[in-house]
């Protein structure tokens, strides 16, 4: 089974023959003992401290269809080194791009995201509301704007009611969270533990998307519900907003409430908050423990990952723009 | 366009199949099962290699059709052909694969080319031979083919036993089940 691999110390990553080899170099640039790790056990590589490297490790990455990602020191996501592709298709990128140009086709791809994602952001309220967390206000909300959202005509109109569903779903965090408050959504930088855990994890669950998109024939640059170039490869965007309330949003509601996260992980500073290493550590860690956790998946019938459900959602993506199947949204049932 | 041997295997396995291969759906190597094949060709036979020869042919069907293939073991003092697989699920497919194959040399002018089969798994070699009949049943096939390749539309779902053990079982079975929502 491929793994990620976390690298959060700063040093240099070289090949030797089949493997990777990483030298720990500290700040005072005295190399650690170096570590090896055998390319066929590696999935990705995330880089949150400095990565040393030079161009026959990318090459060889490349080759092995390695992606990196990578984050600043102020854990921000910076960008993705995307080995080249490798499964492209003429036939679905010549329709995935039918399907970006035609606007009806595009609207009733970006209506089934939002509605995957609210119907997920729901599943969550309701969790809790029948857990003793008032978020009935928020429900009733939620349920009336995601009834406007096969009533819109534009990619506009749809964005906008997407955000007030967003806001009434992050105004629920308060009562969700216990000890610790959002109060309102900030970004860059966050202002404090939870807009950074939110901010950390869900860059965490984009490169997710983005990966298991690169593992097949759709194209990360044609998006349908963001524009594409909003960012990158924003597709993954896309398909984030299904994931992150069942992968990003649980989790964070986890880690706070079962205090594994506690307040000495974080570094507050005037106006920012960051997690320390230690805090970036413990999510990380609880973050892949998460992927690798199986549900019995309904039409498979059989077990599958929660990462494995990332991968599936391109599949019916593929399916919808070659006209197989139309593409349902994941929604949680549990 | 071009029909290959993998095609006519494809086909006889499921249309779909044949569809989403041909249109370079393919899917992510996950499992070791490919590198596993290689294996079992370069390691099956060791000797082979120096009475055998790896040979390509081709040969123009239409004017919109070009048939090829590629025979990894041809022992051209017996004029026969050896076919690896791995193992014998589809073997109704494999046959048709090798019969496709000899009717190919035929159509280069090479006749009473036979073919054997061999599944070393399990020990088993089938003889195959083209019949008159056969050569027919494999134009039509290939007439199937090219429409079938033609079209926009992917062919349905099959539902039957052997999608279990296809690469492309998630892709086909990976919708949700409406009944929830
Ligand atoms: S899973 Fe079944 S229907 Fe799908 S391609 Fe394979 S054999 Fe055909």
């Amino acid at each position: 089974m491929k793994k990620s691999y976390y690298l959060f110390n700063p040093g240099r990553m070289s090949r030797k023959d089949n493997t990777l080899q990483f030298i720990p170099v500290d700040a005072a640039g005295i190399e650690g003992t170096p570590k090896y790790i055998p390319v066929e056990s590696v999935a990705n590589l995330y880089a949150f401290g400095a990565l040393d490297a030079n161009s026959s490790m990318y090459n060889f990455l490349g080759k092995e269809q390695i992606s990196v990602h990578f984050f600043d020191y102020h854990e921000h996501y910076t960008g993705s080194f995307m080995p080249k592709d490798y499964l492209l298709s003429g036939k679905v990128l010549i329709a995935q791009t039918q399907h970006y140009t035609h606007q009806k086709k595009r609207l009733l791809l970006a209506q089934k995201f939002v509605s995957g994602a609210t119907g997920n952001m729901l599943k969550n309220l309701k969790y809790y509301h029948n857990r003793d967390k008032d978020t009935s206000i928020q429900i009733d909300r939620i349920e009336d704007l995601s009834s406007q959202i096969w009533e819109t005509d534009s990619i506009e109109m749809l964005m906008g009611i997407e955000g007030n569903i967003r806001i009434t779903y992050y105004s629920s965090f308060d009562t969700i969270i216990n000890d610790f408050e959002m109060g309102i959504r900030s970004k860059q930088p966050p202002s404090n533990e939870v807009n950074a855990l939110i901010s950390f994890i869900n860059s965490l669950c984009y490169t997710l998307c983005l990966d298991a998109i690169y593992h097949t024939q759709l194209h990360p640059t044609i998006s349908f519900l963001h524009q594409p170039g909003f960012r990158r490869y924003s597709l993954a965007l896309d398909l984030a907003e299904i994931f992150k309330p069942i992968l990003s949003d649980r989790l964070i509601f986890t880690l706070l409430n079962k205090k594994i996260v506690t307040k000495g992980d974080f570094d507050i500073q005037l106006n920012s908050c960051l997690l320390k290493e230690s805090g970036r550590k413990k999510v990380v860690k609880s973050w892949d423990e998460r992927l690798s956790e199986t549900i019995m998946h309904r039409s498979l019938k059989r077990n599958v990952s929660y990462k494995h459900l990332v991968k599936l959602e391109c599949y019916k993506l593929v399916k919808h723009i070659l006209d197989m199947e139309g593409y349902q949204p994941f929604k949680a049932w549990w | 366009m071009h029909i290959n041997a993998t095609l006519i295997n494809l086909y006889h396995i499921c249309a779909r199949e044949c569809w989403l291969h041909a249109n370079g759906i393919r899917m992510e190597h996950t499992s070791d099962t490919v590198y596993d094949g290689k294996l079992l060709h370069e390691m099956s036979y060791p000797l082979r290699a120096d009475r055998h020869t790896e040979i390509s042919l081709t040969a123009e069907f239409s004017n919109e059709i070009v048939l090829t293939g590629k025979v990894d073991f041809y022992d051209s003092k017996a004029r026969t052909i050896h076919e690896t697989k791995r193992s014998n699920k589809t073997a109704a497919a494999h046959e048709w694969q090798c019969k496709f194959y000899i009717w190919l040399f035929a159509l280069n002018g090479i006749d009473d080319v036979q073919a054997i089969l061999e599944y070393p798994k399990s020990r088993e070699r089938t003889n195959i031979f083209l019949s008159e009949a056969d050569s027919v049943y494999l134009s039509n096939t290939v007439d199937e083919v090219y429409h079938l390749l033609r079209s926009d539309l992917c062919p349905p779902r099959l539902d039957e036993k052997i999608c279990k053990h296809c690469s492309y079982h998630d892709l086909c079975y990976s919708g949700e089940d409406l009944s929830s929502y």
